[in-house]
């Protein structure tokens, strides 16, 4: 297959041009995604391009143009809303929630929201405690709602794309961390968005992860190789409707499974993820599953506290080191 | 509430709200009205009508406190309210008839039908798995393991966090106490099963001595004894051929105790109680030995019982992990459709296995007379590390008497 | 006043038939709430029936309705039959949301009736959605928005009164202001309780109306819908009400006085209407009690439509969480 080189950012940019050109129901809309070309230049020049009628400037009213969004899909429309960032998703967490999750059960099926929302997310550019957040787990929580993280060039170049041909809510994340990333990019999407896929095969232990934590895990897992672990690496890519069936079958291999979460540990995609493991999966376990996660604080400015915050690829090699000697 | 009372309930105020019709009159109930999800009851303040005085559908006619103060009732019904159940002030539930209105406006008395029954999705049934207390720390594949291979885990030693045995704790060597098996429907645990077996009479094979005494007992008078019990009892009370010889050989047992026991580090090891295995053969193939524990103990009645115990749950896979490694001796019967000799391997660490053949008929000389006699021919297959011919021969000789009396085992 | 407006003696009295439908619907929903039928929150309309029926006789079929939970009295006005909003009352499988919504969640796509929205001021920001895309694909519709007064004291409101106005949204706002959000009036929550004169800081055109008045609703409404399609700009109107009854089923009302309520009453809009047409020899009270009685009639096959509508099965508990198939790809 054709691969081309881009960073993370044109391959999302890539994703949403393609959109527009598919389909004349398409257009973005958010704060600052137009003339200003997108607080993280996603949508730099698209403006210019596409005009405003397609790329659409939006006031800071996040429930308001999440709303917006919302009816417009279900008047036949098919809008790509950007959120600046997670954090100022949650003034528009009554529209994600109260109206895009709800509205097509709530009227017995008649009624269905296909507006897709993507959104900033993630720490380490010393953003401080407000800037910085991991919110998928708020997300992946709701029924009605399904919630993609890209953790690799080809599927942020291409999950939009799917998601767009849901009739649902999707939800899309998209790390911080990885827009100035290169990397490869298919021609086309290697699965469906609602699989996982594993990344990289192994026998030794599952590392389950998503998002901005699948470079770590698998730099993880490289470093294990040198000591004689291998690691197998699950990238989730859907976090609702989790693909249980693919870190499930990967754990009764390698009997060990270290999830691998930039969110914080207490009621998070982590301890779900375990718990999944415990009641579909412990007759194959051989170590406790184990959880690699932000530390319990805001996160803090300083670039050394923040990445001591984060989840870490020694952390990951230190505790699969631990559950291999059995301690 | 639960469901039945809710149901019960519901059939009342169907039976109460059929108004009786007295004449032409129909007469309505007034109930304690339901005012919100979360109102169970409510407290009747005041009346605002007497008998006999007229309302008007929508007139207020009562005043309820509940939780959220006091509400004034209307009344649903247009006519004349002809009897007052309930003085103020007094709380009732949801749902309680107040008083009654008889109707001067004919017609529109609402149909109250019961709800439909509403079906509860029932939880999925809960599979309970037997984990003895006894049994070391293990992982969870481990302990899967050790249930489906029926390992005996006491004597691995684990490597893990406080000593719990992790996979790479069982390869080979470290597990000594090896028994077979029970079944399970997936193919790969027959296969484990057929490895377990594989392993444990290669071992017993290889390592156990084994020598080899047969001899014909006559079952005249058990036989005879078995027909006379049975006579009187249901079919499923009756008392097998099999109960009579685990009896028998725990009784010669006691006497030769040195049969009894485990070869384990070079040296014979007597064990104190008597638990036999019982070999089972199963309907999809393999086997399962599960033990009796202290047939000495036991009557002829409660030895059977044990027997019925063990042959259902031992086909149905719900024996308990200590039934399958405690045995102290192993003995194989294979019944009406068996051979007239079995020469059976020992299970290790045991020391001998006895083996049953068919019950069969045979001309035998008495008194010079040529008699129908009943036999059976029953071989000891022995550890010569710790039982020498002799002995074996005794032990056979004593089974043989037990059985010549079967009143007294 | 608009050419377009009849008050010819069949068009009120056909209005009289819809607030009468509406007033004793919901007063045998009281008895069927009483009785356990209906349960969750039963939020009533009675006393301001003259806003919907006004606002909805003007309304083509292609017009969308964007509403809130207090909403038996818009579905009907909008044409969903009474037994279907019923059935939905009762939880059963041929109620118009299928049994999933109960009274606060009424839809019915055919209707273009979009809810049933029970987030206060949620259903703004959703109309001037639905307006957007009315606008971007050509369509003349106008979209509906009706919203308590509570809903102005929400974030949503100003978002969406913005965003209508910067981006000429072809929205009819119709805010029913009754005076109590829940219990706290309107001058205890409002610094400016003029609430036309809110929509004016947008830029929006607004005006006050008689919500007691089916006539004047009805006139406003129609004003307002030719200003919309004429300047492509959306309109505000606030029209002043009361709500007879609690705030929902379970209410004692500490919040105000008997007399207040008496005297709302005695302008309510079914007497006023009524006494005008009798006034005026319009009307005779005959013609009163054959309404009454085809009235009386379609709530008695409402209830035994509902009566007869079955339960979802537990099996299809999560059904219509998600689209069963996706667009463009086989299922």
């Amino acid at each position: 297959m054709n691969a081309q080189t881009l960073t993370y950012r044109e391959a999302l940019r890539a994703g949403i041009e393609q959109a527009l050109e598919d389909d004349e129901r398409v257009f973005l809309m958010g704060e600052d995604v137009g003339r200003y070309g997108g607080c993280y230049a996603v949508s730099k020049g698209l403006f210019d391009y596409y005009g405003e009628q397609r790329i659409i400037d939006t006031p800071l009213c996040e429930s308001g143009f999440v709303g917006v969004g919302i009816g417009a899909a279900m008047g036949g429309l098919r809008p790509i809303i950007e959120v600046m960032t997670v954090n100022f998703s949650l003034l528009a967490m009554d529209q994600i929630v109260n109206s895009a999750a709800t509205l097509r059960h709530m009227s017995g099926g008649q009624f269905n929201i296909p507006v897709v929302i993507r959104m900033a997310c993630g720490a380490g550019r010393q953003l401080a405690a407000q800037h910085s957040h991991s919110w998928e787990n708020f997300y992946a929580h709701i029924p009605g709602l399904k919630v993609l993280s890209p953790g690799t060039h080809t599927d942020a170049r291409h999950m939009l794309g799917q998601a767009l041909r849901d009739p649902d809510p999707v939800i899309i994340f998209e790390h911080v961390m990885l827009l100035n990333e290169s990397g490869e990019v298919s021609e086309a999407p290697e699965a469906d968005m609602e699989s996982a896929l594993v990344r990289r095969l192994g026998d030794d232990v599952t590392l389950i992860t998503y998002g901005g934590s699948l470079h770590k895990a698998l730099d993880a897992a490289d470093k294990l190789a040198e000591i004689n672990i291998s690691a197998e690496v699950v990238d989730l890519r859907c976090l609702r409707p989790l693909d249980t069936d693919t870190f499930l079958s990967s754990v009764a291999k390698t009997h060990r499974a270290i999830i691998i979460d930039e969110g914080w540990k207490t009621c998070g995609l982590a301890g779900e993820i375990s718990a999944i493991i415990m009641e579909q999966g412990f007759w194959s376990l051989d170590a406790p599953v184990k959880r690699v996660c932000t530390a319990e604080v805001p996160i803090p400015y300083p670039s050394h506290l923040e990445q001591a915050a984060l989840p870490q690829a020694e952390q990951i090699v230190e505790m699969a080191q631990a559950i291999m000697e059995g301690r | 509430m639960d469901r039945e009372s809710d149901h019960k309930e519901l059939q009342m105020k169907e039976e109460d709200s059929v108004a009786e019709i007295l004449g032409n009159d129909i007469v309505e109930d007034i109930i304690m009205p339901s005012l919100g999800a979360d109102m169970t009851e409510g407290m009747l303040v005041e009346w605002l009508v007497k008998p006999g005085d007229p309302v008007k559908r929508g007139d207020v006619i009562a005043v309820i406190e509940t939780q959220k103060g006091a509400i004034d009732m209307e009344v649903y019904h247009t006519g004349v309210i002809s009897e007052i159940l309930h003085e103020p002030i007094v709380t009732l539930p949801v749902g309680t008839v107040m008083a009654r209105v008889t109707l001067t406006e004919p017609g529109e008395r609402a149909k109250v039908t019961p709800l439909d029954s509403v079906t509860v999705t029932p939880l999925d049934s809960i599979s309970l798995t037997h984990v003895e207390t006894s049994t070391p720390l293990a992982s969870p594949v481990v302990r899967k393991m050790a249930m489906d291979q029926r390992l005996d885990l006491t004597e691995v030693k684990g490597s893990g966090p406080l000593g719990a045995i992790l996979l790479r704790d069982l390869s080979g060597s470290n597990i000594d106490r090896t028994n077979a098996i029970e079944v399970d429907d997936a193919i790969n645990t027959k296969k484990a099963m057929r490895g377990a077996i594989a392993s444990a009479m290669s071992k017993s094979k290889n390592e156990i001595p084994h020598f080899y005494q047969s001899l014909d007992i006559e079952l005249g008078n058990a036989l005879q004894w078995l027909k006379r019990t049975n006579e009187d009892r249901a079919p499923d009370q009756h008392i097998l051929l099999l109960a009579l010889l685990l009896k028998a050989a725990a009784k010669a047992l006691m006497k030769y105790p040195d049969l009894n026991g485990f070869y384990q580090n070079n040296q014979f090891v007597h064990a104190e109680e008597i638990h036999i295995g019982n070999v089972i053969s199963l309907r999809q193939g393999g086997l399962v030995v599960p033990a009796i524990h202290n047939v000495d103990k036991l009557s002829v009645d409660e030895t059977m019982e044990a027997i019925r115990d063990i042959s259902v749950r031992g086909r149905s896979g719900h024996l308990r992990s200590s039934e399958l490694t405690d045995a102290t001796i192993t003995i194989t019967n294979m019944g009406e459709r068996g051979t007239d000799t079995v020469f059976g391997v020992i299970y290790p660490p045991q020391v001998a296995i006895i083996g049953f053949g068919k019950v069969r008929e045979t001309p035998q000389l008495v008194d010079g007379d040529l008699v129908n006699s009943e036999v059976m021919s029953v071989c000891l297959s022995a550890d010569h590390r710790v039982i020498d011919g002799m002995l074996g021969a005794k032990f056979l000789n004593a089974l043989s008497k037990q059985l010549q009396k079967p009143e007294l085992l | 006043m608009n050419q377009k407006l009849r008050i010819d003696r069949v068009h009120l009295i056909n209005q009289l038939r819809q607030m009468l439908r509406i007033r004793r619907f919901e007063e045998k929903c009281t008895q069927l709430y009483a009785e356990e039928k209906i349960r969750g929150f039963l939020h009533l309309y009675i006393g301001e029936e003259a806003i919907a029926v006004g606002v909805m006789s003007v309304l083509s079929p292609e017009d969308q309705i964007v509403a809130t939970y207090r909403e038996h009295g818009h579905a009907l006005a909008r044409g969903l039959s009474m037994g279907s909003i019923l059935a939905e009352m009762f939880g059963r499988t041929n109620g118009c949301s299928r049994g999933r919504g109960g009274s606060m969640h009424l839809f019915d796509k055919q209707m273009s009736f979009y809810g049933g929205n029970a987030i206060v001021a949620g259903g703004l920001p959703l109309a001037a959605g639905l307006a957007m895309a009315n606008k971007k694909q050509d369509r003349d519709a106008v979209t509906v928005c009706f919203f308590g007064e509570g809903a102005v004291a929400e974030g949503e409101f100003h978002e969406a009164m913005n965003l209508a106005v910067l981006w000429k949204l072809p929205v009819l706002f119709v805010c029913e202001n009754n005076g109590y959000a829940m219990g706290t009036a309107l001058s205890l929550s409002e610094s400016e309780t003029n609430l036309a004169r809110k929509a004016s800081g947008y830029g929006m055109a607004s005006s006050q109306v008689d919500g007691m008045n089916v006539v004047d609703v009805e006139s406003a409404t129609s004003s307002a819908l030719e200003l919309i399609k004429t300047t492509s700009q959306p309109y505000f109107m606030e029209c002043k009400t009361y709500r007879f009854r609690g705030h929902s089923s379970f209410d004692g009302q500490l919040y105000r006085e008997k007399e207040e309520i008496r005297q709302w009453e005695e302008k309510g809009p079914v007497i006023r209407l009524q006494n005008w047409l009798k006034e005026n020899n319009h009307f005779n009270e005959d013609e009163l009690d054959e309404l009454e009685t085809e009235i009386k009639a379609e709530i008695e096959a409402a209830i035994e439509f509902a009566e007869g509508g079955a339960w979802e099965d537990t099996g299809d508990l999560c059904k219509d969480v998600y689209s069963p198939t996706r667009e463009g790809e086989p299922g």
